[in-house]
């Protein structure tokens, strides 16, 4: 599934990225296959979106949050 | 250590500290920056002890080595420089170690010396990460030093290092022939799980706050009552130093008169400089108050929430999130807004921002409206709390907003560009402001306001007190004199020649005079004002503006009806007035054809706005 289909307090894990200019960004930034993402509040109009991303709070469009694969773990899961 | 001065480079992510560290090293040996806030340009300063001296530089910061905005080619810009530099100390952000060593895996590469400086202790700590410094060391082969660089914790032994050996790093990133992220992510996740641990996760207050900041309604609601009370703010708080100022100033005028001998010197010194400085230093309070609340809604973190509740409604109109900073920081001033915009990515939205900023109100515009809205409004208190002449200075603020944003929708039409724009960006924790360094910041800021348009008032106040002190002779002869009244002099005669063209919108040749020395820059009008109506003796406000409401027509009528005022007032808050703006713009864009747009719309939507008003009103 893709990260914009997460919701808020879910966690995933990130499985691929697809090619866009910003796909080197999002790797700078730590969206790199295998890590954990969790969306944490998205902005009003539900864009742009927050994700803690292991240590530390990123925020993206739909748009690039829509370029990255992810695998959802616990559906459950409320923070 | 040879005795040969070493060069040390300061680098690192976004916000992990760096110019903390800098500030602390160097304390404050610096060049001035010319931002508040963030760094946008590589900073040099000394670091001593004893008789060594150790040359720093501060750098923008940045993710990787392949920058994708203009401060993040700055920041590394410094390893191709001559000579390159003899050590790079790494500032690590402590509290979110994975992405921060990305950058330094990438430069572990490059064979030079390297320290790492492992900062924000005091937030790893309370997160409850537990970092292993030796074996860190043991890993890595280079020195490697937590510290708080807000509070100067571990500073010292820091600095003290800088002055001894330094090693290259041994630790292999990627592989031979595998430098993709996600293989340096792997080698970085493999080295933390041999040198970190986790304690206890502990939540920082930052998402508690965050449930208002970026709350639906809230967030759009706190944001409007931060602004209205920065508004409030400069206004209020700023009265009481504009007074004395204004106080002093009076005196010195007086004092002058009376002691200085008489002659065109005295004339000068009266009617030229000291009505000219005056008239900016006057001001400078409230730019004060500008910057400091600027510096300090970004220090706190609180501007990258606005950056992301506004992202979605500017990029409608062709700017993004990123475009929130610069825009507000064109209330203070345009020069620094626009070299702001250099860490968005999209050249496109990086240059409508810089188009649109000049018509947020800055600061300059602000003693015109003052003068300006004290002559037409009366002060009568509307809705029981705010006086009419706040709210119709409040509407001045309103209209220059809108107007660049409507300007943005155009530009966003006519400027054809592919590439798509993103706003990938890092919500950093809140932390409590560094006192110090706001004020710091605003002091200098200040300061380079005062001297930057100190010089250029000097110059045209001299200039525009010869013009309308002298004029051409009635004969001929093309010799000077004194002329005895201003519409004989050259000013006059400047004023009369472009007196046509300016009076569709209801202006004489006395404001023409006017406009033309403000096109060097807006704060000028006042001085120009002074200068014609000669209120030398004592700068007086009042005095400037009696005589100016008791200006007439030949036909009787005041030369300043409610009509006339308001096309001044929104002529100065479209018009491309500031010749430093047009010469940054250039200086960001490298080409000309950019400023040369940029002043060609603002002056037609000040004329055509102008024209507006006047006819409305009249
Ligand atoms: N809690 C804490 N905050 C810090 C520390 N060092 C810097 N800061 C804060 O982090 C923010 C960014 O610092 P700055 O020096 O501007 O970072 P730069 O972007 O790397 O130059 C500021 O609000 C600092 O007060 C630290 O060791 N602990
Ligand atoms: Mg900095």
């Amino acid at each position: 599934m893709r990260l914009t289909e997460l919701p808020i307090g879910s966690i995933a894990r990130i499985s691929s990225i697809e090619d866009s200019p910003y796909k080197e960004k999002l790797k700078e930034m730590g969206c790199i296959p295998g890590v954990l993402v969790k969306p944490i509040m998205k902005a009003p109009f539900g864009d742009p979106i927050a994700f803690e991303l292991e240590e530390y709070t990123l925020s993206m469009r739909k748009n690039e949050a829509y370029s990255i694969q992810v695998n959802l773990l616990n559906p459950l899961f409320n923070s | 250590m040879d005795n040969k001065s070493s060069k040390i480079v300061l680098v690192g992510n976004p916000n992990c500290g760096k110019s903390s560290l800098f500030n602390n090293l160097t304390k404050l040996k610096q060049k001035i920056t010319n931002v508040p806030g963030t760094t946008i340009e590589n900073k040099v300063g000394t670091v001593t002890q004893g008789k060594h001296k150790i040359q720093l530089i501060d750098t923008p910061g940045t993710y990787s080595f392949n920058p994708k905005s203009l401060d993040e080619k700055e920041a590394i810009r410094v390893f191709f420089e001559d000579p390159s530099p003899d050590t790079i100390l790494y500032i690590a952000d402590a509290s979110n170690l994975k992405r921060n060593l990305f950058y330094f895996s990438q430069l572990a590469q490059h064979g030079t010396p390297m320290i790492l400086a492992l900062n924000m202790i005091d937030i790893a700590d309370f997160k409850g990460f537990e970092i292993d410094v030796e074996r860190l060391e043991k890993e890595l082969g280079i020195r490697v030093f937590k510290i708080n660089a807000r509070t100067g914790e571990g500073v010292s032994t820091l600095k003290k290092a800088l002055f001894q050996d330094q090693f290259v790093p041994h630790y292999t990133f990627g592989s031979e022939n595998d430098h993709t992220h996600e293989s340096h992510y792997d080698s970085i996740t493999k080295l933390l799980n041999k040198t970190t641990k986790i304690k206890t996760k502990r939540e920082l207050t930052t998402s508690k706050i965050d449930a208002f900041a970026t709350h639906p309604i809230l967030g759009y609601l706190i944001f409007l009552l931060v602004l209205l009370f920065i508004f409030q703010s400069v206004f209020t708080l700023a009265s009481y130093p504009m007074d004395w100022i204004e106080n002093g100033f009076g005196m010195l005028g007086e004092y002058l008169t009376e002691t200085l001998p008489d002659g065109w010197v005295k004339k000068l010194i009266i009617h030229g400089l000291l009505a000219g400085i005056a008239g900016v230093v006057v001001f400078v309070p409230q730019i004060a108050i500008l910057f400091f609340f600027m510096s300090l809604l970004e220090d706190t973190g609180y501007m990258a929430r606005v950056s992301f509740i506004m992202d979605k409604m500017l990029r409608g109109l062709g700017l993004s999130g990123k475009s929130v900073v610069p825009l507000l920081s064109g209330a203070a001033c345009a020069i620094p807004a626009i070299m702001s915009t250099r860490n968005i990515e999209n050249w496109k939205d990086r240059l409508i921002t810089i188009m649109v900023t000049p018509l947020m109100s800055c600061s300059a515009r602000l003693p015109v409206y003052t003068l300006l809205i004290s002559m037409a409004i009366p002060n009568t208190p509307v809705l029981g709390f705010v006086s009419l002449q706040a709210l119709v200075m409040l509407s001045m603020y309103v209209l220059g907003t809108v107007a660049a944003l409507v300007a943005a929708i155009v530009f966003k039409w006519a400027i054809k560009y592919t590439i798509p724009s993103y706003f990938i960006m890092e919500l950093p924790v809140y932390h409590s402001p560094r006192w110090g360094n706001i004020w710091v910041n605003c002091w200098q800021k200040s300061r380079s306001f005062v001297t930057e348009a100190g010089k250029i008032i000097l110059i045209i106040s001299v200039v525009l007190w010869f013009l309308a002190s002298y004029g051409p002779t009635t004969d001929q002869s093309f010799s000077i004199q004194e002329s005895a009244t201003l519409e004989q002099s050259y000013a006059g005669h400047f004023g009369k020649a472009i007196e046509p063209s300016i009076s569709p919108i209801g202006f004489d040749w006395k404001i023409g005079i006017a406009l033309i020395t403000s096109f060097a820059a807006r704060e000028v009008f006042v001085g120009t004002m002074s200068t014609i109506y000669s209120v030398g003796d004592e700068e007086n406000f009042d005095q400037l503006r009696e005589k100016m409401k008791k200006d007439r027509h030949k036909s009787g009528e005041p030369v300043y009806s409610l009509a006339v005022i308001l096309s001044l007032m929104v002529f100065y808050a479209f018009a491309m007035q500031c010749m430093s703006t047009l010469a940054v713009v250039y200086k960001e864009t490298r080409s000309w054809k950019w400023p040369a747009i940029q002043f060609v719309y603002m002056t037609a939507l000040a004329y055509f706005g102008s024209w507006v008003v006047f006819n409305v009103f009249s």
